[in-house]
């Protein structure tokens, strides 16, 4: 289909990389005679040659950041400077043992006690915890800690999370993992959480709110201080969801707005590598009350040598979330990157984000695009919606992102949030040129111009893609991803 | 333009609900709301047997963009679910009115009193459009 065989198919019995191939192996020292395989492992046999090919084709099949404009909105696809990446993977890192002692990794230990102490100070919190590996693990963690802290205080009546309509879905499935019931507050038309009811649904049943500032709608919660107040005296504690943090970084920070713990996926605003499915880092961050849950193991400071907090040093804690102490590859990204930028740089990062955004955001509104909040500045992405477009030509906002990868642009976020038809949620990032979001604005005209005359060929595309329109249907129904050569059994046998 | 056929019972969460003559009620949800959820993959229905409060969530309908819970517009007992559904979801986009129906009910007596009428409904969708 991508007109790339699988590695698999390139395979042909007794071919070797011989450069790559593994040299004499000691015989297995201690395993029972029975568990040992007789037939060697059914991997690919290829050359070097072919597999180098291979990959490379592969990567060029693809839409990525080092290619292509990734307005994904909510996903903050900004560039990973290489920078990072070599100085992660530096052999004193990559080779380290992860039970090695503490005493013969002060290095990397060091590193990471500061990029506890960075991560403090861009969110305004008293204490970091690292091991989260992704961010449904920090927003898991984070809400973990709430419902300790209510348990030890023996409040046990607060069975409710607060999360605002516009929320990441996320939120709810976090609430509901962690035990909670979810109760959903509106926002009102101007993007703002709607106070009334947010003052009707709190009470001693709750044990907090989930909110992302901005939030989803790529505006500012300007009555913050107000939703603060009102959850905490009804005896909540308040969960900042760090999806958005890139538009603040620097600016603003979580604890001054009244929050009591924040996860931050380090993969998005701290620039390290996503959008494969991992490894990913979603750190925890919380104010006094919360600080004996945080989960372990922690870098401390004693006598200054830098050692592991376990269970052991901080009772109080939810557990370990990993088996060692998080994805550190990443966490070593992040804080390079962090490094580079110091804390001005945190602030130039915010600020050309936010600009990009209200940027492009105007140019499209000048070019006649419908943007959903028009009466609010943008944060760092922002909706525009083809609700009329769609009703006057057909061409959906799914037509719209479709036709754009045959004009060089991965697609923005389409249909999120709900809250807003036939959307397209914007995220240009920091690191892209005027000269860029200037395209990207024509080639969306020039699509608008095209559904005007001829709406099919919209509806047609992509047209220069490996593959073409996908059957989202069977995608979801009838995912096949199991390759059954090499006389492995079929599906379900 | 969705179709909003005049002889059913709506709710303002896009529900339609077919009085039948035996007195039990059919449910699905309306043009309007399979149109905004877009090709459905996944409907997941009650128990038969199940006796649902008004405004509990009964059923799920997943899309390609979503998933969203249908409430039961009424107070009542499950008695039957379109279990063509599990293997063709899709039918509520085809036919949200008739093959796409989700589940029928037995209601409990007088629930049927504060559901919308097809110009009221029409009015909601106009709205949102």
């Amino acid at each position: 289909m991508s007109g790339e065989p699988l590695i698999f198919e390139h395979s042909r019995p007794g071919r070797r990389a011989p450069s790559h191939a593994p040299g004499a192996c000691a015989d297995p020292v201690g395993l029972p005679a029975g568990l040992l395989r007789t037939t060697p492992p059914l991997l690919p046999e290829v050359t070097e040659l072919q597999a180098v090919r291979h990959y490379t084709r592969l990567s060029q099949l693809n839409f990525s950041i080092d290619t292509h404009f990734y307005p994904l909105g909510s996903c903050t696809m900004k560039y990973n400077p290489r920078a990072a990446n070599s100085l992660a993977m530096l052999p004193g890192f990559l080779a380290r043992h992860p039970l090695a002692p503490a005493g013969n990794g002060q290095g990397v230990l060091a590193c990471l006690y500061e990029l506890q102490e960075m991560l403090k100070a861009v969110t305004g919190m008293q204490g970091v915890s690292l091991t989260p590996m992704a961010g449904a693990q920090g927003e898991f963690a984070g809400v973990a800690m709430i419902r300790a802290y209510h348990a030890e205080r023996g409040d046990l009546a607060r069975r409710v999370i607060i999360v605002p309509d516009a929320a990441h879905g996320t939120n709810p499935a976090t609430a509901t993992m962690c035990g909670f019931e979810v109760r959903e507050v509106p926002t009102d038309p101007q993007g703002d959480i709607d106070l009334e009811a947010l003052r009707q649904a709190v009470g001693p049943d709750v044990a907090g709110i989930m909110l992302t500032n901005p939030s989803t709608l790529g505006v500012f919660e300007r009555r913050i201080t107000e939703v603060a107040a009102i959850v905490h005296a009804a005896g909540g504690l308040l969960y900042y969801d760090g999806a958005n943090l890139n538009a603040i970084l620097g600016r603003a920070l979580p604890a001054t707005m009244g929050f009591d713990v924040v996860h931050i996926n380090l993969h998005k605003t701290f620039s390290t590598p996503h959008g494969g499915g991992g490894p990913g880092a979603g750190i925890v961050a919380v104010g006094e009350r919360l600080e004996p849950y945080l989960p372990v193991p922690i870098v401390g400071e004693r006598a200054g040598r830098f050692v592991w907090l376990t269970g052991q040093d901080r009772p109080r804690s939810i557990g370990r979330l990993s088996a060692f102490m998080g994805n550190t590859g990443i966490l070593l990204r992040a804080y390079v990157y962090m490094r580079m930028l110091g804390a001005e740089g945190m602030r130039r990062v915010s600020g050309y984000a936010a600009l990009n955004a209200n940027y492009l955001m105007a140019k499209l509104g000048q070019a006649g695009f419908e943007v959903a909040y028009p009466q609010r500045r943008a944060s760092h992405e922002f909706i525009v919606s083809l609700k009329g477009i769609a009703r006057d030509t057909g061409v959906t906002a799914m037509d719209f992102a479709k036709a754009l990868l045959d004009r060089g642009f991965h697609a923005p976020t389409t249909y999120f949030p709900l809250l807003v038809p036939e959307c397209l949620l914007i995220e240009p990032t920091e690191t892209e040129s005027r000269e860029v979001l200037d395209a990207f604005v024509a080639a969306l005209v020039a699509i608008r111009d095209q559904a005007r005359s001829d709406a099919a060929a919209v509806k047609a595309a992509p047209l220069t893609t490996p593959v073409r329109r996908l059957d989202d249907v069977r995608a979801a129904r009838d995912l096949d991803l199991a390759w059954r050569g090499h006389g492995m059994p079929a599906n379900g046998a | 333009m969705s179709a909003v056929p005049g002889d059913l019972k709506y709710t303002k969460d896009h529900e339609w609900i077919r009085i039948e003559s035996d007195g039990a009620i059919a449910i699905g949800i309306t043009d309007h709301a399979q149109h905004q959820l877009g090709e459905l993959v996944f409907v997941e229905l009650p128990e038969p047997g199940r006796s649902l409060r008004e405004g509990e969530p009964c059923a799920v309908v997943e899309s390609v963009k979503a998933a969203s819970d249908v409430y039961a517009p009424v107070a009542g007992t499950v008695i039957a679910v379109n279990t063509a559904l599990a293997g063709e979801p899709n039918l509520v986009n085809a036919s949200p009115y008739d093959t796409g129906w989700l589940l029928r009910l037995q209601p409990q007596p007088g629930a049927l009193a504060g559901l919308l009428d097809a110009s009221a409904y029409q009015q909601l969708v106009d709205a949102a459009d």
